[in-house]
């Protein structure tokens, strides 16, 4: 079975901090990180793998620095890596996004499952997933929290909705997308480590997968940013006072105003 | 690309302090970009001097952009129910409809809908748009993409919004890549640009730390889903009259390679977390399971629900549907009691554009106080109990009464 795991290298969440004076993400000490969704979507590509036998390769867009992000797929299991990379595809939104990496997947040749996380951190807009399904032409289920199983051409699972789940079964080839409780991400084995080391991405570029420059990035986007501000919090910020009895008081007034 | 004027930069260095993305540094007195540039343009916005600017090559607008028109709302149908997003999307189309003096329609799918559309009229819709197929029973996503399609491109709609449940996440986007238009995620806020009638959406981006307004100026129909709880629906107006179409779907394209096998609800009896007015969530300071029993106490007496932070979620107290934060859901209720949570920045992505937030927390320098209403200094275990019997007091007050 041919894998397929698009990952993408975030900030770290926990850093991100906006500087309320200068109203930029603080950049001291931010770290680069997989997404963690993307290292659940590693983990059920590499237990397939594990189950069935084949290949896992991790994909990704982005600058050349996100070829640590495949490293680090590869020391947790992956086999391969791809970085698709070209300054043609920078201020992309997710439209020319899943419209660069179906390219580059198609460039990859057949595969029979690609595995996604349920969004990125960074963005949170679980857009590039679907995209690329519909791009690709292929069927797609999203929020997988279990695979049951994967025989001839066929793969079952239970997608977490709102109010429960939906036990589904889909033709492959497919893409899905996984939540965090589909599994418990490994940590890399030395031998992985060791492997990542010596790794060398497949490197291409927007003339690699012959995109049509017309879709690519900022040109190729169909939603522009107008402005980009600080969220206003509540400023009326109050501390109740007294004894837990006389603090207990003045919440149920205040829950009085409000319900 | 950003484009760099070597002549005109002074090397000022107010570009580098604007980047959010540290992607743009000044080197030996110029600006240098860099790979992270995603061309946001607010280096070139503060450029005193006018050095920078960004190669836009006019991107072919579509022919046919005046021809769409009027506002849609999808109604999300699930189990002989209209998700409460729906009605609330219907407010806030309503608003954007009558700015642009067009109309309201509400796109309805599912199977045995009954006279769920009239409904939907209540709620502010002109037309409603309903396709009943036991095809639609279950939702998968290339069967309501497709039926969905085949009504946007008839009617040409310039405005389409869902709610960014399950359901409107999982679709929405591969509706919106068929079409070959924008969709933006997650909106909490809509307006209309007086100048050309183009529809602003508002969203956070970076775990809420920044709020992005974006556009789609080159395609039809402009999509966005937008979160529950931040749109306010219209009050109910049974007078209201509507036309509801029904349509019958092409059978091709009621096809899915998706099956639904089976569908189960999970925690029949809890409010889903997204929905509920009041949530009580509770964190590593309620020590164990037992904790979590005034939890749910509290959240019974104002007919709320039960939430959580990761730590209580990964310590086994309460299952992974209940958490808030970055890895889990994203909340706006009324109020939101924090009990016992400390407030890590995950936790707080999560929960902090809710009205009202009330923490309770033992640690006066918890980080869940910046962002409170009302803190509480103070053991959980003696508040909430104290808390707990004197609504009961008041709830049986008014019994008597």
């Amino acid at each position: 079975m041919k894998i397929i795991v698009c990952v993408k290298q975030v900030p770290d969440a926990k850093d991100v901090r906006l500087d309320p004076k200068t109203n930029t993400l603080a950049r001291e000490g931010v770290e680069s990180i997989m997404n963690p969704f993307d290292r659940h979507a590693l983990e059920a590509a590499v237990v397939l793998k594990e189950q069935y036998g084949g290949t896992v390769t991790a994909i990704t867009m982005g600058p050349p620095q996100a070829e640590d992000t495949l490293r680090d797929a590869v020391a947790c299991g992956a086999d391969d890596g791809v970085l698709v990379s070209d300054r043609a595809f920078a201020g992309a939104d997710t439209w020319a996004t899943s419209y660069t990496l179906a390219k580059a997947v198609e460039k990859l040749g057949p595969f029979d499952l690609i595995l996604c996380g349920k969004q990125a951190i960074d963005g949170d807009t679980a857009q590039v997933g679907p995209g690329l399904a519909q791009r690709l032409d292929i069927p797609y289920v999203a929020y997988a929290r279990k695979i049951t199983e994967c025989v001839d051409g066929v793969i079952r699972l239970e997608r977490l909705m709102d109010d429960g789940y939906d036990e589904i079964e889909m033709e492959m080839p497919a893409l899905m997308t996984v939540v965090k409780e589909i599994n418990e991400p490994r940590v890399p084995s030395l031998k992985g480590k060791m492997k990542s080391k010596k790794m060398q991405a497949t490197v291409l570029t927007a003339a690699d997968i012959g995109a049509d420059t017309e879709c690519l990035g900022l040109q190729g986007s169909t939603t522009q940013v107008v402005k980009v501000f600080s969220p206003q919090f509540s400023a009326e910020k109050c501390m109740l006072t007294g004894t837990v009895d006389e603090q207990v008081e003045q919440l149920l007034d205040k829950l009085e105003e409000l319900l | 690309m950003l484009k760099i004027d070597k002549e005109a930069c002074i090397g000022c260095g107010v570009c580098e302090d604007t980047c959010t993305f540290s992607a743009i540094e000044v080197v030996d007195g110029v600006a240098v970009v860099g790979d992270n540039c995603t061309l946001c343009g607010n280096c070139v916005d503060v450029c005193e001097v006018g050095a920078l600017s960004i190669d836009k090559v006019e991107k072919k607008v579509a022919a046919d952009l005046d021809d769409w028109s009027g506002v849609w709302v999808y109604a999300e149908f699930r189990d002989g129910r209209v998700a409460p997003v729906s009605f609330e999307l219907l407010g806030a189309g309503r608003k954007l409809a009558d700015q642009l003096g067009v109309p309201l329609s509400a796109i309805l799918l599912g199977s045995g809908l009954e006279d769920k559309a009239q409904d939907l009229v209540a709620y502010g819709a002109d037309k409603v748009y309903q396709i009943d197929d036991p095809a639609l029973t279950h939702f998968t996503d290339d069967a309501y993409a497709n039926v969905f399609e085949d009504l946007i491109r008839e009617h040409k709609p310039e405005i389409v919004l869902a709610g960014a449940t399950a359901i409107g996440r999982s679709f929405i986007p591969r509706l919106a890549t068929m079409l070959a238009t924008g969709l933006t995620a997650d909106c909490t806020a809509l307006a209309i640009r007086e100048e050309d009638g183009a529809l602003l959406q508002t969203r956070p981006a970076f775990g809420g730390n920044i709020m992005a307004t974006i556009e789609c100026p080159t395609s039809r129909p402009q999509m966005a889903t937008v979160r529950p709880l931040v749109m306010k629906p219209n009050s109910r107006d049974d007078s209201r009259q509507g036309e509801i179409v029904k349509v019958s779907a092409d059978p091709a394209r009621l096809q899915s390679r998706v099956k639904v096998l089976r569908s189960v609800r999970e925690e029949s009896n809890e409010v889903n977390i997204n929905e509920a007015d009041v949530l009580v969530a509770g964190g590593r300071g309620l020590e164990d399971e037992k904790g979590f029993e005034m939890i749910r106490e509290l959240a019974g007496l104002f007919g709320g629900a039960t939430a959580a932070s990761r730590a209580a979620v990964d310590s086994g107290w309460i299952p992974y549907p209940h958490q808030v934060g970055q890895t889990g859901k994203t909340v706006c209720p009324k109020v939101y009691f924090a009990c016992g949570i400390s407030g890590a920045v995950q936790h707080m992505v999560g929960m902090q554009s809710s009205d009202t937030i009330i923490a309770i927390n033992r640690d006066e320098n918890a980080p869940i106080f910046d962002v409170a209403t009302y803190g509480l200094v103070g053991d959980v275990f003696e508040i909430l109990p104290k808390l707990i019997d004197r609504l009961k007091d008041q709830r049986s007050g008014e019994g008597d009464n």
